[in-house]
């Protein structure tokens, strides 16, 4: 039998749990709202002996990978947590583990970004980061914040991956929720994540030199080495996953469906509202409509396979983005629709934006979108442009 | 589903009121949630924080609370702020903290059922201190059931420590001042 409590906890002190029985060895990292919790409890392990770490007090977020980098390259287990400008501020060194294979584990307590100043959450600090080779998931309530953070040790230090491991939890509707979870056995846990040794750790007996020059004889080829090796990465997600679930009984998967069965609309969502959206698609649902709920749990490496199994006979698809990318729309509607391009039947594809800099979604306002959605829809086979709609706005 | 609204100002110890009844209730084997809304964290200015409780399912909702059953207002002076009473549904309950007669705020607010206690009294002279939420959490128990007031002794000598026993005290104290009607 399973050994497990059932307990509350704070989403903050859920990943902070994660990072206690994973058994980090160093933690850099810098107080930002609303990570910052994770940061107090971490620190609070530490000198309670609770966890047998180095905690490196750094002066801001761009020591705090630096540090990371420094200590992952010698070997440790790594991890550090931060948020929305802190993100920004820690961007130019986000670039070197993926480059130079360090497994570093983040959790990014999703942030809006100034300016207006916003301490509250939307997506714009992890759609910033996209693109820098890290590995990125998102958890959409306390226990899944919980799981994947332990599941980011085990993947990012698979001799076989080697990548540094984003896990996204969304500031306040998860860091500062206290709600019921389950917590395991840390000896069941400690099973779970195997001892951890870098294949290339310094080592002054043996000495590499790593992150070195690139002249342009070289450095095509490091890039091409490097997207070979993120491309290995997928399989290796699948089956920690499966692991994980077989130990603990809560399966993950790279694209997870919400009563899709035979369903000809379909809403994508990403995050701590894919729960109150799947209210909606219950009311709508018994209101007799063919509607379900598509959640993106992998963002990268994006799940093409598993995104285009999932829809299949959807006719239209509703995108939810909690960000702008400016003069574009949304940038998971962009991404989906370019995953969708090659395809001979594919859905429409409506996409608004909601819920920035902390704005409530309730759950009318998924059913909004999705009637909306529809409209639109006849709108575009009548041949007119229809433009990405953000939702709430008083004008 | 009970869906409550805490609204306090900013060292009342609403958000702290929220996440204590969540525990208890997680602690009697319920689904509970507990959720800030964050605004600016000033000492003084009005703070409203959410709570959740099911008997039997996962909640899932993470929207805001925008019809609570139960309304709980800390500081008497919110109650002409806004929109706080006008929130409350049809046939839910306001829990106010008041120094002035039930009878008397029967016939001010407007709420199908009302329960009332003198918290700031009751703190004043339990814990020496006027901050008011452990207070209240007697008056919410008392008023709706919604744990047992057994319940919250392990969250709050979790959270308290050394000053948790004159917590429950007031707690309790609150407990059998309040009037409900």
């Amino acid at each position: 039998m399973k050994k497990e409590k059932v307990v509350g906890l704070e989403g903050s002190f859920a990943v902070s749990e994660a990072v206690r029985m994973a058994n980090a060895d160093v933690i850099a990292a810098y107080p930002i709202t609303p990570q910052t919790h994770i940061v107090e409890r971490l620190s609070e392990m530490v000198a309670e002996g609770e966890l047998d770490a180095e905690f490196i007090c750094v002066e801001s977020e761009h020591s705090a990978m630096s540090a990371c980098v420094g200590a992952s390259a010698g070997g440790a287990r790594v991890f550090t947590c931060t948020a929305g400008q802190g993100l920004e501020l820690m961007h130019e060194v986000l670039y070197i583990p993926s480059s130079m294979r360090l497994p570093v584990v983040a959790v990014v307590a999703n942030r809006a970004l100034s300016a207006p100043l916003s301490v509250w959450c939307d997506h714009s600090d992890m759609m910033a980061v996209r693109d820098i080779g890290w590995i990125q998931m998102l958890a959409e309530n306390n226990q899944q914040a919980f799981d994947l953070t332990l599941c980011a040790f085990r993947i990012a230090e698979d001799n076989e991956v080697l990548f540094p491991t984003m896990v996204h939890i969304d500031g306040f509707h998860l860091s500062h929720v206290i709600e019921d979870m389950r917590l395991p056995d840390a000896e069941e846990v400690a099973g779970f994540i195997p001892d951890y040794k870098h294949p290339f750790a310094l080592d002054p007996d043996k000495p590499v030199s790593m992150g070195c020059y690139g002249p342009p004889f070289i450095y095509p080829e490091t890039k091409r080495a490097q997207e070979v090796a993120f491309e290995k990465v997928m399989p290796k997600i699948l089956e920690t996953w499966k692991v994980f679930g077989d130990r603990f009984g809560r399966y993950y998967a790279p694209v997870e469906k919400y009563r899709m069965g035979d369903a000809k609309i379909a809403l994508l969502t990403m995050g701590s509202y894919s729960e109150t959206a799947m209210l909606a698609i219950d009311e709508l649902r018994a209101k007799g409509e063919d509607v379900g709920l598509i959640r993106l749990r992998l963002w990268r490496p994006f799940p093409f396979k598993e995104f285009r199994e999932a829809v299949k006979g959807v006719e239209v698809l509703v995108v939810l983005d909690r960000c702008v990318s400016f003069g574009m729309g949304g940038p998971v509607c962009s991404e989906v629709k370019s995953a969708l391009y090659d395809q001979q039947k594919k859905p429409h594809v409506v996409g608004f934006i909601g819920g920035l800099g902390g704005r409530d979604i309730p759950i009318e306002g998924f059913e909004y979108m999705i009637q909306s959605a529809l409209e639109k829809v006849k709108a575009i086979e009548r041949g007119e442009e229809v433009e990405t709609e953000m939702i709430g706005i008083r004008e | 589903m009970i869906e409550i609204c805490i609204y306090g100002r900013g060292g009342q110890g609403g958000v702290t009121l929220a996440e204590l009844v969540a525990h208890a209730a997680i602690l009697e084997g319920k689904h509970a949630q507990s959720m800030p809304s964050f605004g600016p964290e000033r000492r003084g200015a009005p703070v409203l924080a959410f709570l959740r409780v099911d008997e039997t399912e996962r909640i899932k909702v993470r929207a805001e609370i925008k019809e609570p059953d139960v309304l709980l207002v800390l500081d008497p002076g919110l109650l002409g702020v806004g929109d706080v009473v006008s929130r409350l549904k049809k046939e839910g309950m306001a829990i106010l903290n008041t120094i002035k007669s039930h009878e008397e705020m029967k016939t001010k607010i407007e709420a199908n059922k009302m329960a009332t206690v003198d918290a700031m009294g009751i703190a004043r002279a339990v814990l020496g201190l006027p901050i008011v939420n452990t207070t209240m959490i007697g008056a919410l128990v008392k008023a709706t059931g919604i744990v047992k007031l057994a319940s919250l002794e392990a969250p709050m000598e979790e959270r308290f420590g050394k000053v948790a026993a004159k917590n429950i005290a007031a707690m309790r104290k609150a407990y059998e001042e309040t009037v409900v009607s």
